[in-house]
């Protein structure tokens, strides 16, 4: 599904990702763990073509096509979603309209005509059920006043209604209490499909023990630096990074 | 791909910017006692008409140029435009009876989606189609006149119904008011009467269309608007004009007369061309509105969604004497490249138990300046008086401006006035946040831009809420990249 070679990229002129090589195949979860300040969040962000990034070298190729030559909507539109880790608010603008405007942009890109608005919010009305929101929540403005925790619900919402094949979930248990995050991990479970793949990004092991990745990567200083199965996550719990770095030779 | 999306946005036209080539007869250049004398000729004046452009003429000379705008203004030179233009056929062209209208009339006001043939029309609107200095056309008005409603062009309500217009012109905006006031009263030429009788409820929108077409012209439309005791009447205003490099003045008067229980809506959807991306041309609209809330328990309420001219300068105004009269200003404002507003509104409470209600959204793009600019005041005699301001300042990028200088005077101890007021951006962030979910930048600048109006956009009537929604995208293209 998606193949990363060799890829560099820099934030003002600051090289932050050091050559990444990974590939990720339907249906698999993978997880990222790092400490602060090892690209993770970078990795992710030019994944998703923010333009604060540049890439300066190698490829990504997205079931067969270069995602770097396409502009984040159609990215999006491709099947690619990020939950964000901080999740912004759009002031004025509900997220009835939001959500609607993103999901008849991808029916658009696909050649549908939009879907009727009665037919939308049955659609929502569902959806929303999955990760357990109120409906309160959906007729306001864009995370607007949300809670920490009803922002990261928001994005898993919002990741139901558009049903990406790929998604990257960057620190969604950051914030979340012991509930919330059991809901939000639940929620993107039943999202899983033999046809959907993702990239978990994060520091604990509480939320894998949910999500069940299967190949964990260390980033450390812009490069993979091991890649191992699930039981990775659980020595990192137990002994930390340094290890692993010596091992590297870091 | 980032410039890409700025080059493509960039060569986006003004969408109105056609001109039509129509047989136009044109006043020679310059402004003297002899071309007032010579408009109000052509236009078959009563005395008294003449006499009170000569006085406002004569007065205008004494006046200088205002310059306190917070607005950088080109210097005008008051010789070098002209200050009558006909496009209709031998000057026959006022309002509505069926007389021929070129076709080239015809097809210019279809382009822009005003069609003047009645079956055409849209549902519920009737129309008074304004070009250059004269009213081409009036739809609906015998349908109306079973009302007793009249709606017709200023020039003929003169003719026609002289001892109304006698008693209201110049009774809300006198010549004196200010220079562009005395100017317009000089000078005025078309524009829209309206008068609804006792009790009557206008029974359909009543709109005026502007176009400016000829070169080298100004426009100085006069619009007057009586609402008689217990009558109601929405009414509202487009403006359009050609693309041009040069400056072109617009300097209107709109007058409204509001009695006992009646109430109006006036609602300006406002696009005149804004000049090119540098800066060059674009109509400088220097507007006085006020409306005069004369009776008890009248209301008024302006509601305006301003995105062309190269220049706005203008205060739709309440005047509220009669007792528990309300009266509200509803304003989005928005400027992109070299464009630049100082615009607001003034409420005078002057009776009992009045109310006023202010909401102002700013929205500044490019290296435009965006100035909100209100007065409230509040007389001795208004006891009880209420008003509520709030006014929003929206940026996008970094190189423009947004202002705000509320004013407030009062003088009654029993008053309640508040003001309110933000200024806020639109993000990198929120438009990425965007992007990622599928909606591309222009989408979502038209997202947030209409979620942030919504207020005001509403308060407009239905087909019109629509093309502001649309306009306001449209103004804005190529303000992000």
């Amino acid at each position: 599904m998606l193949q990363i070679n060799n890829l560099h990229a820099s934030i003002n002129g600051k090289e932050i990702l050091k050559g990444i090589n990974l590939t990720v195949r339907d249906g698999e979860v993978h997880a990222i763990m790092g400490l602060n300040g090892a690209g993770k969040s970078t990795l992710s962000n030019v994944i998703v073509g923010h333009p604060a990034y540049e890439v300066t070298k190698g490829e990504i190729i997205f079931n067969g096509k270069d995602l770097l030559a396409m502009k984040p909507e159609e990215r999006a539109h491709e099947g690619i979603f990020l939950s964000f880790q901080q999740p912004v608010e759009i002031p004025g603008v509900s997220m009835v309209n939001f959500i609607r405007a993103a999901f008849n942009a991808k029916r658009q890109y696909q050649g549908l005509e939009p879907m009727s608005a009665g037919d939308f919010l049955k659609l929502m009305r569902e959806k929303r059920k999955i990760v357990e929101m109120d409906s309160r929540l959906t007729s306001r403005s864009v995370n607007e006043g949300f809670s920490g925790g009803e922002k990261k619900r928001n994005e898993i919402f919002q990741m139901a209604m558009l049903e990406p094949t790929f998604s990257i979930l960057d620190e969604t248990d950051s914030g979340l209490d012991v509930d919330a995050l059991r809901i939000v991990a639940e929620g993107f479970n039943k999202l899983r499909t033999p046809q959907t793949s993702a990239i978990v990004i994060t520091h604990y092991q509480r939320l894998l023990d949910y999500l069940k990745p299967d190949i964990i990567h260390v980033l450390i200083d812009g490069r993979i630096v091991k890649t191992a199965g699930p039981e990775l996550a659980l020595e990192i719990e137990n002994r930390g990074f340094d290890w692993i770095k010596e091992e590297a030779g870091l | 791909m980032k410039n890409g999306f700025v080059r493509e946005v960039a060569e986006k036209k003004y969408e109105y910017g056609f001109t039509t080539d129509v047989e136009t007869e044109v006043i020679d250049k310059g402004l003297s006692e002899d071309v007032v004398r010579l408009i109000s000729e052509k236009k078959g004046e009563p005395d008294w008409l003449l006499e009170f452009r000569l006085k406002a003429y004569r007065h205008w000379l004494t006046m200088e140029e205002p310059t306190w705008g917070h607005l950088k203004m080109p210097e005008i030179d008051y010789q070098a435009i002209s200050y009558y233009a006909d496009p209709t056929k031998k000057g026959q062209g006022t309002g509505g009876k069926e007389q021929e209208i070129d076709p080239e009339l015809m097809k210019t006001f279809d382009k822009l989606g005003i069609p003047l043939e009645e079956r055409m029309a849209l549902a519920g609107t009737a129309v008074d189609a304004v070009m250059d200095s004269v009213s081409v056309k009036t739809t609906f008005r015998e349908k109306l006149s079973e009302k007793g409603i009249i709606f017709c062009s200023i020039s003929e309500a003169v003719k026609e119904h002289p001892d109304l217009v006698r008693e209201y012109l110049g009774s809300v905006v006198p010549y004196k008011d200010n220079f562009f006031a005395a100017l317009n009263s000089a000078v005025f030429s078309d524009g829209s009467f309206v008068y609804i009788p006792k009790g009557v409820r206008c029974p359909m929108e009543l709109s005026t269309y502007f176009r400016i077409n000829a070169r080298g012209t100004g426009q100085f439309e006069r619009t007057l608007i009586v609402c008689d005791d217990d009558a109601y009447v929405s009414y509202l205003e487009g403006c359009t004009a050609p693309m041009r490099d040069e400056n072109q003045l617009h300097a209107a008067i709109v007058e409204i007369v509001v009695k006992e229980n009646a109430e109006v809506k006036y609602s300006t959807v406002q696009n005149w061309y804004p000049g090119d991306k540098d800066g060059k041309g674009g109509v400088l609209n220097l507007v006085t509105k006020r409306g005069h809330l004369r009776g008890r328990n009248s209301r008024l309420s302006w509601t305006q969604v301003e995105t062309g001219s190269a220049i706005t300068w203008k205060y739709p105004s309440c005047v509220l004497s009669g007792e528990g009269s309300q009266a509200e200003f509803y304003s989005v404002a928005v400027t992109n490249n070299y464009q630049q507003a100082d615009t607001g509104t003034k409420m005078i409470h002057i009776g009992k138990n009045t109310k006023s209600t202010i909401i102002s959204k700013g929205i500044s793009a490019g290296k435009s300046q965006n100035a909100y600019r209100g007065l409230v005041k509040v007389a001795s005699t208004a006891d009880n008086a209420r008003n509520y301001s709030s006014c929003d300042s929206l940026l996008l990028g970094s190189k423009c401006g947004a202002h705000t200088f509320p004013y407030m005077d009062v003088h009654n101890d029993t008053a309640v006035v508040e003001h309110e007021a933000t200024t806020s951006k639109i993000s990198e962030d929120q438009l990425f946040y965007c992007n990622q979910r599928g909606i591309n930048t222009e989408e979502a600048v038209s997202l947030i831009v209409n979620g942030y109006a919504k207020e005001v956009i509403n308060k407009l009537p239905m087909e019109f809420a629509v093309e502001a929604q649309k306009l306001l995208g449209v103004s804005l293209e190529g303000s992000v990249g």
